[in-house]
């Protein structure tokens, strides 16, 4: 079947698993997931490992943590998440305009977030917790980097996608590609969530 | 032409460089994975030049440590991991049925970080040392403290790279054999090496990202001054061996499971009989997969975990020799009755069995803890990796190599010559590993660069020795078979050894570029033995003569690779506008594949007939 | 079960003549050397079954199977057989139980933690690149590359590294226990059946000089343990020359201890005259038979003159001496004989 068989306006309702192209790609897609889980899951034991080496004379993460500033910042991704969810409900609406409306506002939540973060980060390596001060250090920002660096990523990979389906439309090449950075930002988000839990809230209450 | 897109394609060196063709990335696997495995038994030869007699002096210890790091690092990575990703690409997509790979574009690029992570890490020989502290590379001895030239940061590096491609390559098989089955190809019709490529790509998924954390962990320590494992500053060393183990373990599975999937094919096809016990051959497969993840820290007994976790993985690990047994048997028991037929590549899987059993056993030993107390880290240990490795898998590796061959390049290796590496080979190996087990339980540790004269080690390492060269002189009668095969004509059937019983053995060898003119109808297990047998010439096909799609050719790949490979370079030396300016190359043909669509092109009926090819 | 039994004692029979009495893991000369050895006897004996049975199914089917010349016939399409295939997946399971009932066992009772038993001899070591410490609390004496034991007693270890990972392994008395670093402290216990010298090796890769990491236990009898404490800590006559006394204190004992006197951080040199190797490697005898072995005095000549030549990586520089200055120190260091 080729990709040019589908003119927009007639795509099917599930634009992302019209082809073999597209469902090829959407289960490579939920498979490389399962390996970021792991990578993740890798990430966090390491932290737990390590979270109490603090050192002498450095601050813990019950004096960092500031829970306030990154609640926003949670909530800030959640409602990305949710964004992403209507701009692929639209997609499968065949509406392409709120579509990428709807993933330009993911885009500049997602800008927001990794704003927070930045602020946060240069607001701890200020108070004396760089990245080596301690194992404590290294295994937070390698973690806690890392998503970040995925929501970046997910913000030019976005990004790009906007201006395809602009140049393009949408068609069953684009459908899956949008879909799958769907699935890749609510991956991201999950991910936050474990991290909101495991380093923040179990880092405030020691 | 409605589908007439036009598509530049290469030829020479640039149609090597840009393609995605499976077949064409297979032989490029074996040529890469093949001459790692050059290098990896060059220094296995010199490792065992050096220890041929006590207080030998042949080599320096600093010499000594990097040869023994290099050799397992080079063999577990770039010689058997590739090999066996050769035969996978060469013949998964043929057993299933199918034109292609999930994942063209990937699949090259898998093979092409592959091969420049490899490059990375053989580059530091000649950069002021390579690594040295095993291919373990246990800290503090792999931390900038104890490590002080850039050994470690090729290791470290070189395997990031390399082991992005086998992870891509993981995902590729995955989605090809989960999507891309032939009609009437179920799960439980899939040939046994498929099923094995299935689980080992499962394994690498789930396993390799650990192996990504853990060298990302090292290597922010070695650069950026970063205190994962610094214990001065809280690091905590046995957390490396554990991050190291969760995958390494899993990495053994990654390597014997399609061994075990080759042999079943080999034992299968020449005694003319259906493999003995299939489903129980899947499921054991599976149970191993599964269980390989419950038990690194069987690698770990003398790190002082305390006895409930070293005897809850000792029993984890007697567990396994359950599903290993079940295998054994099956394929003792596909033999029986059968019509054994002994060429060169049956030759290598008879000989496998007996001697993966001796690994399995020595395994089934080690998984005592308070017996390997003794055992951890002598040469029995040594003895039983390379049974299960060498005899294990590159047993398989050769076995396959000399049975598909034919399919990958449509000439015969010479069965005299075969037999002739089998017999050197074999002897040989057991030459130099069966001594290696009472070295060990004799008090002799592993990796030491020389032993004392009068320990009663002297004559089993000679012996050891001698075989190590024997082995030697196996593989250059092997590469001797190549050269030699590669001028005869091209002129293999499609079934050569006409005992086949899977679909690779329905098209032509070598392979077409389209693999099946018409994809196949299966109607059963071993879905050409059952044409044969009701009487069929060929498949029967299930969709008309069409014209097929193919992807086209990128050098994208290739460039990627590059990218990532100055990016290392970078980093290794503090270079960060280097490091930068790679990964935009890397991120840069991200774009570039993102905003070009491939339509890749069509190869028209007309076409097919004026070749005269039949499916 | 019975018919294991017969095998089980050929086996035994085999495996204990093999090897030296003070290094061989076959020839065990402790209690926990032969617990673990009962245990690799029982699964070599489980296994040695296991491949026996193998090799002859194997055998027997390559033989008469085996297609003969012009044979066509297709052999029957057989699926496999349910009865078979529990019997191989049963049997496989009952033998594990075999083996593993034992280890479990074990596993626990070498766990055992004497660190508070006053019957037993407490030794702290502690792992260099590339020498062994070993510090006995109770006693207040501190040893290297030596571990003088009673026999017939309890040793209960505590093992750390002062860098890298090693293994602290002697063979012929006890497994290996890593020695981690960071306060990732390890215990183990072993004990020596009788007097003599066994072997110690370090058992995980820690540099250029791995292989070099030798260490001996020796094993007295318990009169002459008390002795040996007691001459670890009476004090030492510096050499006689006062030239070379003062040499010996500038540039040895800045690092080294001798009796009460030097520093703490490397090897203790008390005692070096009695020593069964100088450096872990150099054998000391007077029958030199191979090429590592010399006399103390020669051993301790080769050491001092080029430590790295010896032992590359290892910490000792070459020391500013004359060659009659390494003379008379090697001399002086070979006549420091305990008595006990």
């Amino acid at each position: 079947m080729s990709a040019h068989s589908h003119v927009d306006g007639q795509l099917p309702h599930e634009p992302e698993k019209a082809t073999l192209e597209g469902r090829n790609k959407v289960l490579g897609f939920w498979l490389f997931l399962g390996g970021e889980t792991v990578l993740f899951g890798t990430l966090f034991a390491a932290y737990l490992a390590l979270r109490n080496q603090v050192g002498d004379g450095n601050p813990t993460s019950q004096e960092l943590f500031d829970l306030g500033l990154v609640a926003v910042a949670t909530f800030i991704l959640l409602t990305s998440s949710l964004t992403s969810v209507f701009a692929i409900q639209a997609m499968h609406k065949n509406q392409v305009k709120p579509m990428l409306i709807w993933l330009a506002v993911t885009v500049l939540l997602g800008l927001g977030f990794l704003g927070l973060e930045i602020y946060e980060f240069v607001h701890y390596v200020h108070a004396g917790h760089g990245f080596t001060t301690s194992a404590f250090s290294s295994s937070f920002y390698t973690l806690v980097g890392f998503h970040g660096a995925h929501v970046a990523f997910g913000v030019v990979w976005i990004t790009i996608l906007i201006f395809q389906v602009l140049r393009k439309g949408l068609n069953v090449v684009t459908a899956p590609k949008v879909y799958v950075a769907g699935m890749y930002w609510h991956f991201i988000d999950v991910v936050w969530v474990f991290i909101f839990t495991v380093v923040y809230l179990m880092g405030k209450v020691g | 032409m409605a589908h007439g897109h036009t598509v530049k394609r290469y030829s020479g060196l640039m149609d090597w460089l840009t393609t995605v063709d499976h077949k064409k990335i297979g032989i490029l696997y074996l040529i890469a994975g093949g001459l790692f495995f050059l290098i990896g038994g060059l220094e296995a030869i010199l490792i065992r030049l050096q220890l041929w007699k006590p207080l030998n002096d042949f080599v320096s210890p600093d010499t000594y440590n990097e040869l023994l790091t290099m050799h397992g690092t080079t063999m577990i990575f770039l010689a058997a991991m590739p090999l066996l990703f050769a035969l996978m690409n060469a013949i998964v997509p043929l057993q299933i049925g199918a034109r292609d790979v999930a994942f063209p574009f990937v699949n090259a690029l898998g093979f092409w970080t592959f091969f420049f992570g490899g490059l990375l890490l053989n580059i530091s020989w000649f950069t002021g040392g390579a690594p040295d502290a095993g291919w373990t590379s246990y800290v503090p001895l792999a931390t900038n403290t104890y490590s002080q030239n850039h050994g470690v940061d090729y290791y470290v590096l070189g395997l990031q790279i390399a082991g992005i491609g086998t992870l891509v390559g993981g995902i590729n098989f995955l989605v090809t054999i989960i999507n891309m089955r032939a009609p009437g190809m179920s799960f439980m019709r899939m040939p046994m090496f498929t099923w094995t490529a299935f689980i080992t790509s499962a394994l690498i998924l789930f396993a390799f990202p650990a192996l990504t954390v853990g060298l990302v962990a090292l290597m922010f320590d070695r650069l950026f001054s970063a205190n994962f494992f610094e214990v001065s500053n809280g690091g905590n060393a046995v957390l490396w061996e554990h991050i190291f183990w969760i995958f390494g373990h899993p990495e053994v599975y990654i390597l014997i499971l399609p061994a075990f999937g080759i042999i079943s094919e080999v034992i299968s096809t020449f005694s003319r009989k259906r493999l003995f016990g299939y489903s129980s051959m899947v499921f054991a497969t599976v149970l191993i997969g599964f269980l390989g993840f419950m038990v690194w820290a069987h690698h770990m007994f003398t790190v002082g975990l305390g006895p409930i976790a070293n005897a809850l993985f000792s029993i984890a690990t007697m567990l396994i020799a359950v599903p290993t047994g079940i295998k054994i048997f099956n394929w003792l028991f596909t033999m029986w009755g059968g019509s054994i037929k002994f060429t060169a590549a049956n030759l290598f899987a008879v000989g496998f069995v007996p001697t993966f059993v001796m690994g399995g056993v020595t395994g089934v030993m080690l998984a005592a803890a308070p017996a390997d107390f003794q055992y951890h880290d002598s040469y029995f240990v040594v003895a039983h990796f390379h049974y299960v490795i060498v005899g294990g898998l590159v047993l398989g590796i050769f076995s396959g190599l000399h049975y598909w061959w034919p399919k990958m390049f449509g000439r015969m290796l010479s069965e005299g010559l075969g037999k002739l590496t089998f017999w050197t080979f074999f002897i040989g190996f057991h030459l130099t590993f069966f001594v290696q087990h009472f070295l060990g339980l004799l008090g002799m540790p592993r990796r030491i660069y020389t032993y004392q004269d009068g320990l009663d080690f002297n004559l089993m390492n000679l012996i050891s020795t001698v075989g190590a060269l024997l082995m030697g002189i196996g593989t250059i009668i092997f590469l001797i078979n190549i050269v030699v095969t590669a001028v005869k004509p091209k002129n293999a059937a499609a079934d050569p050894w006409e005992d086949g019983r899977t679909l690779e053995w329905a098209i032509p060898s070598p392979a077409p570029e389209y693999n099946f003119l018409q994809t196949p109808l299966v109607r059963g297990y071993d879905a050409l033995w059952k044409e044969k047998m009701d009487g069929n010439k060929g498949m029967t096909p299930a969709e008309p003569i069409g014209p097929i799609h193919m992807p086209s050719p990128s050098i994208l790949p290739f460039v990627m690779s590059l990218g990532l490979f100055i990016t290392g370079f970078g980093l290794m030396y503090s270079h960060y506008i280097i490091a930068g300016a790679g990964l935009l190359i890397t991120f840069g043909c991200m774009f570039l594949r993102s905003i070009f669509d491939d339509h890749g092109f069509h190869i028209e009926p007309e076409e097919l007939k004026d070749k005269g090819v039949k499916a | 079960m019975k018919r294991l039994l017969p095998l089980l004692a050929m086996m035994s029979l085999l495996l204990s003549a093999c090897g030296r009495e003070d290094l061989s893991t076959l020839n065990p000369q402790g209690p926990v050397a032969e617990q673990q050895f009962g245990l690799m006897k029982l699964s070599i004996s489980i296994m040695v079954l296991v491949v026996v049975v193998v090799f002859a199914i194997a055998i027997y089917v390559l033989i008469r199977f085996r297609r003969r010349p012009g044979d066509n016939k297709i052999p029957e399409q057989v699926e496999g057989n349910h009865k078979l295939e529990i019997i191989w997946t049963v049997i496989p399971l009952v033998l594990l139980v075999i083996l593993g009932v034992p280890t479990i066992q074990t596993v626990f009772g070498l766990a055992k933690d004497y660190s508070n038993d006053e019957n037993a001899i407490q030794i702290k070591v502690t792992s260099h690149q590339y020498w062994w410490e070993f510090e006995y609390p109770d006693f207040g004496v501190k040893t290297a590359q030596e571990m003088i034991i009673p026999s017939n007693t309890i040793i209960s270890i505590e093992a750390k590294t002062a860098d890298v990972i090693h293994s602290f392994w002697i063979p012929a008395l006890a497994g290996k226990i890593d020695t981690n670093p960071g306060g990732n402290v390890n215990r183990m216990y072993f004990e020596a059946n009788k007097p003599g010298v066994y072997y110690g090796k370090c058992a995980e890769l820690c540099g250029p000089s791995h292989a070099y990491m030798d260490f001996k236990v020796k094993a007295v009898d318990e009169a002459s343990f008390k002795r040996w404490v007691t001459a670890m800590k009476s004090p030492v006559d510096m050499p006689a020359d006062p030239a070379i006394a003062e040499k010996f204190i500038n540039e040895c004992l800045t690092c080294h201890a001798i009796g009460d006197k030097g520093g703490q951080l490397y090897p203790n040199l008390t005692g070096m005259g009695d020593r069964v190797a100088v450096a872990g490697f150099l054998m000391n005898t007077d029958d030199a038979k191979y090429a590592n072995e010399g006399t103390v005095y020669e051993n301790l000549k080769r050491w001092i003159t080029d430590p790295q030549e010896v032992k590359p990586g290892n910490h000792m520089p070459k020391v500013k001496l004359t060659e009659q200055e390494i003379d008379a120190i090697s001399k002086y260091l070979s006549e420091q004989k305990l008595d006990y």
